[in-house]
C-alpha cells in the first residue's frame, strides 16, 4: 500500500514513517508544507494519504486545504485527516469534497497503533474513519433531524460506529451483541435512511455521510 | 447626653479642621506669588539661555503646588481634578537636544500657563474663603466669651438694637460649622475651573487611551497566538510522539524487543522535552520566580541568567499589583534581551525604585550605544506594554553609547510584602 504523508513536524513525521512502515506500507513521499503536500499527491496518486491540517506557510488550514483539492483533482482519493484538535466543520468540509475513503482522526489516536493502522487500511479501502469525538459532537445536532428521528437509539449507536469506522464485527463486539443482530440494525438503518439494495459498502459510506451531514 | 457630648466634641473638632485647612490654603496661595515672579523672570530669561534650563525647573515646581491643590480638592472636599499635563516624547536623543525637549514639554503645554495664572487668581480667591471660616469662628467664639454672660443676666436691659447684633455675631458659630466646608469646597471648584483639563485636552487624552488599548489588546492577542503555535509545535506534538512510540512498543515488544527499547527509549527522551517545554512556555506567560519572589526576585533571578554581570539596585518597600508587576518585569527582561543581543556591552546595570507614585526603572549597559525603537523592535515592544499602564519609555543611547532606558510605571505599592 503506498502513502503520501503531510506532516511538518520532524519528529511525527519520522515517527509515522518508522510506524507505517512496520506495518508493511510503503510512504512514497512525506510532504512538510501545503504546496508540496499536493504536488505529491497529485504526482503520486497513492492509495491513502496521511495528513496534518496545519502546515507551513501559513500555519492555519493548509493541509485540509491540500487534501480538498487533491479530492477534487483525483476524485476518491482516499484521505486520512490528522489534526491536535477536531472540528466538525472540517470534517463537513471534507466529506462536501468529493467521494471515496475519508478519515479525520485526533493526532492521540496514533497511540492506538493497531487502530490506527486499521483506520489507515480502512480509508484506503473507501470507508470512513471519524473520530469519535467528532462524531459525538455531531451527534448532538441530530436530535431535530427529521430523517435521523427515525432511527431508534440502538440503531444510531449502531450508525456512530460504522462512522468511526468499525466492521459489522467490530460494532457487534463493542454493544455487546451478535453480529447477527448488527446486521439486522444495519438493514433497519439502509431502509430508514432510504438506501435501497445495492453495493453494501457503498450504502455504509452513503449512510454515515447522511448521518454526518445532516 | 453622653452622645451629645460626643458629637457636640467630633463637630467642634470638625469645624477646627476646616478653619486651619483654610488658613493652609491662604498661605500657600501666598508663597506661591514669589514663585510666580520668579518663573515669569525665568521665561523672561530664556533668549538669554539660562532660561531654557531654569524656566522648566521653576515651571515644574509651580506644577508640583497644582498638584498639591488638586490632591486636597480631592481629599478635603471630594473634588476630582485631574492633571492636564502631556506625557513626555520617549525617543532617544543627546543630552543637549534634551534639555531643549523638556524646555518645550513644559513651556508648549497650555496647562502650565493656566498654572501659573491659578498661582495669581489664587490668591484672592483663598484669601477670601480659606479666611472666611477661622474668622467666623473667632468672631463667634468672641461674642460667646466676652457677651454671653451679660446676655443671659441683664437680657431684659439690653436694648434690641444690640440684641440683634450679638445674635448676628453668635450664628457666626454654627455658620462656621456648617458652612466652612462649603467654602472650601467653593475654592475647590474654582481650582478645578483652572486646574482641571480643558475639553480639547480630555478628548485628546480619550484618543490616546483609545490608542494605548488597540495596543494592548493587539499586543494580548499576539501573545495569545504565540502560546498557541508553541503548545501546538512543541508540548502537543511531543506526547503525541510520545503516545505513538509507546503505543508502538507494545505491539512490538515480543516479536522486536530491541525496537520496543528503542522506543521507550525515546518515549522518555520526548517526555523530557514535552516537560522542559512547557516550563519555557510557562516562564513566558508568567515566570514562577515572579509569583514566588515579586519584581525584586524575579529581577534578581533574570540578572543571574544572563551571560554579563548586571549590577542591581532595588528599592522597593513593596509589591506593585500583579499587572503592573509583571509589565515591569517583562520591560527589564525586554531591555536587557536587547542589551545582550545588540549593544556588546560588558556590564548593564538595573536600577529600580519607587518614587513619587511611579515605579522608576532604570536599564542601562556599557556598550555601543545608537540604540533606537525601530517598528517592531523590542523598543516599541517595551513602550506598547507600558502605554497600557499609562508608563513611558525614555531611551539614550548616543552612538558609542553608554545606553540607558528608563521606564516608568504610575502605581501603588502594596507595604505588607506577602
Amino acid at each position: 500500500m503506498r502513502v503520501v504523508l503531510g506532516e511538518d513536524l520532524t519528529l511525527l513525521r519520522d515517527g509515522l514513517i518508522r510506524l507505517l512502515t512496520a506495518y508493511g506500507m510503503e510512504v512514497v513521499a512525506a510532504a512538510d508544507n501545503g504546496p508540496e503536500l499536493l504536488s505529491a499527491l497529485v504526482h503520486h496518486r497513492p492509495d491513502v494519504a496521511v495528513v496534518d491540517v496545519r502546515l507551513p506557510p501559513t500555519f492555519t488550514d493548509e493541509g485540509l486545504r491540500a487534501a480538498i483539492a487533491a479530492r477534487t483533482q483525483l476524485p476518491g482519493l482516499p484521505v486520512l485527516v490528522l489534526s491536535q484538535h477536531v472540528e466538525p466543520l472540517y470534517a463537513k468540509e471534507l466529506l462536501s469534497a468529493g467521494t471515496g475513503g475519508l478519515g479525520y482522526l485526533l493526532k492521540d489516536r496514533v497511540s492506538d497503533v493497531l487502530r490506527f493502522i486499521e483506520a489507515v487500511r480502512t480509508v484506503a479501502a473507501g470507508g470512513t474513519a471519524m473520530d469519535p469525538e467528532v462524531v459525538s459532537r455531531l451527534l448532538a445536532r441530530h436530535d431535530r433531524d427529521e430523517q435521523l428521528g427515525r432511527l431508534t437509539p440502538r440503531e444510531r449507536e449502531v450508525l456512530a460506529l460504522m462512522a468511526e469506522g468499525h466492521s459489522n464485527a467490530g460494532i457487534a463486539g463493542r454493544l455487546v451483541v451478535t453480529e447477527k443482530a448488527v446486521n439486522k440494525h444495519i438493514g433497519n438503518i439502509f431502509t430508514k435512511l432510504d438506501l435501497y439494495p445495492g453495493e453494501d459498502a457503498n450504502r455504509r459510506v452513503l449512510a454515515v455521510l447522511t448521518y454526518l451531514n445532516a | 447626653m453622653m452622645d451629645f457630648a460626643e458629637r457636640a466634641k467630633r463637630v467642634a473638632w470638625q469645624t477646627l479642621r476646616t478653619c486651619l485647612r483654610g488658613m493652609l490654603l491662604a498661605v500657600t496661595a501666598i508663597a506661591g506669588l514669589p514663585l510666580l515672579v520668579v518663573s515669569l523672570a525665568c521665561v523672561l530669561l530664556l533668549p538669554a539661555g539660562l532660561g531654557v534650563v531654569l524656566a522648566p525647573k521653576s515651571l515644574l515646581v509651580v506644577r508640583r503646588q497644582a498638584d498639591l491643590q488638586r490632591r486636597w480638592a480631592l481629599e478635603w472636599s471630594g473634588v476630582t481634578i485631574a492633571a492636564p499635563y502631556r506625557s513626555r516624547s520617549t525617543k532617544p536623543t543627546n543630552r543637549l537636544f534634551r534639555v531643549f525637549r523638556r524646555c518645550w514639554w513644559v513651556l508648549g503645554d497650555p496647562a502650565t500657563w493656566r498654572d501659573l495664572l491659578w498661582t495669581l487668581v489664587n490668591v484672592p480667591v483663598s484669601i477670601v474663603l480659606g479666611l472666611l471660616p477661622a474668622f467666623l469662628l473667632v468672631a463667634g467664639t468672641w461674642t460667646v466669651m466676652d457677651d454671653v454672660g451679660t446676655l443671659l443676666s441683664e437680657f431684659n436691659n439690653v436694648a434690641p438694637h444690640g440684641f440683634l447684633l450679638q445674635a448676628f455675631f453668635l450664628s457666626m458659630l454654627p455658620a462656621c460649622a456648617i458652612g466652612g466646608p462649603w467654602l472650601l469646597k467653593a475654592q475647590a471648584v474654582a481650582a478645578s475651573s483652572l486646574l482641571a483639563p480643558t475639553r480639547k485636552e480630555m478628548a485628546a487624552r480619550v484618543g490616546q487611551l483609545t490608542e494605548s488599548r488597540w495596543d494592548a489588546v493587539d499586543a494580548s492577542a499576539a501573545e495569545l497566538r504565540r502560546i498557541e503555535r508553541d503548545l501546538h509545535d512543541g508540548a502537543q506534538a511531543r506526547l503525541v510522539s510520545l503516545g505513538m512510540n509507546i503505543g508502538f512498543a507494545e505491539q512490538m515488544v515480543r516479536d522486536n524487543p530491541d525496537l520496543a527499547l528503542t522506543l521507550l527509549a525515546e518515549a522518555r527522551a520526548s517526555s523530557g522535552q514535552a516537560l522542559s517545554e512547557l516550563r519555557a512556555l510557562v516562564r513566558g506567560i508568567h515566570p514562577p520566580v515572579l509569583a514566588e519572589r515579586g519584581l525584586d526576585g524575579a529581577v534578581r533571578a533574570l540578572a543571574l541568567s544572563l551571560p554579563l554581570p548586571v549590577d542591581l539596585h532595588i528599592e522597593l518597600a513593596g509589591r506593585p499589583s500583579a499587572p503592573v508587576e509583571s509589565a515591569a518585569y517583562f520591560a527589564i527582561a525586554e531591555a536587557l534581551a536587547n542589551v545582550v543581543k545588540h549593544s556588546g556591552a560588558t556590564r548593564a546595570w538595573v536600577q529600580l525604585q519607587y518614587d513619587h507614585g511611579k515605579l522608576v526603572t532604570i536599564v542601562g549597559d556599557d556598550g555601543t550605544g545608537g540604540a533606537h525603537p525601530r517598528t517592531g523592535g523590542g523598543l516599541q515592544g517595551i513602550e506598547r506594554r507600558l502605554n497600557a499602564f499609562d508608563g513611558m519609555v525614555a531611551v539614550t543611547s548616543p552612538a558609542g553609547g553608554p545606553t540607558q532606558v528608563t521606564m516608568e510605571l504610575p502605581c501603588e505599592l502594596s507595604l505588607a510584602r506577602t
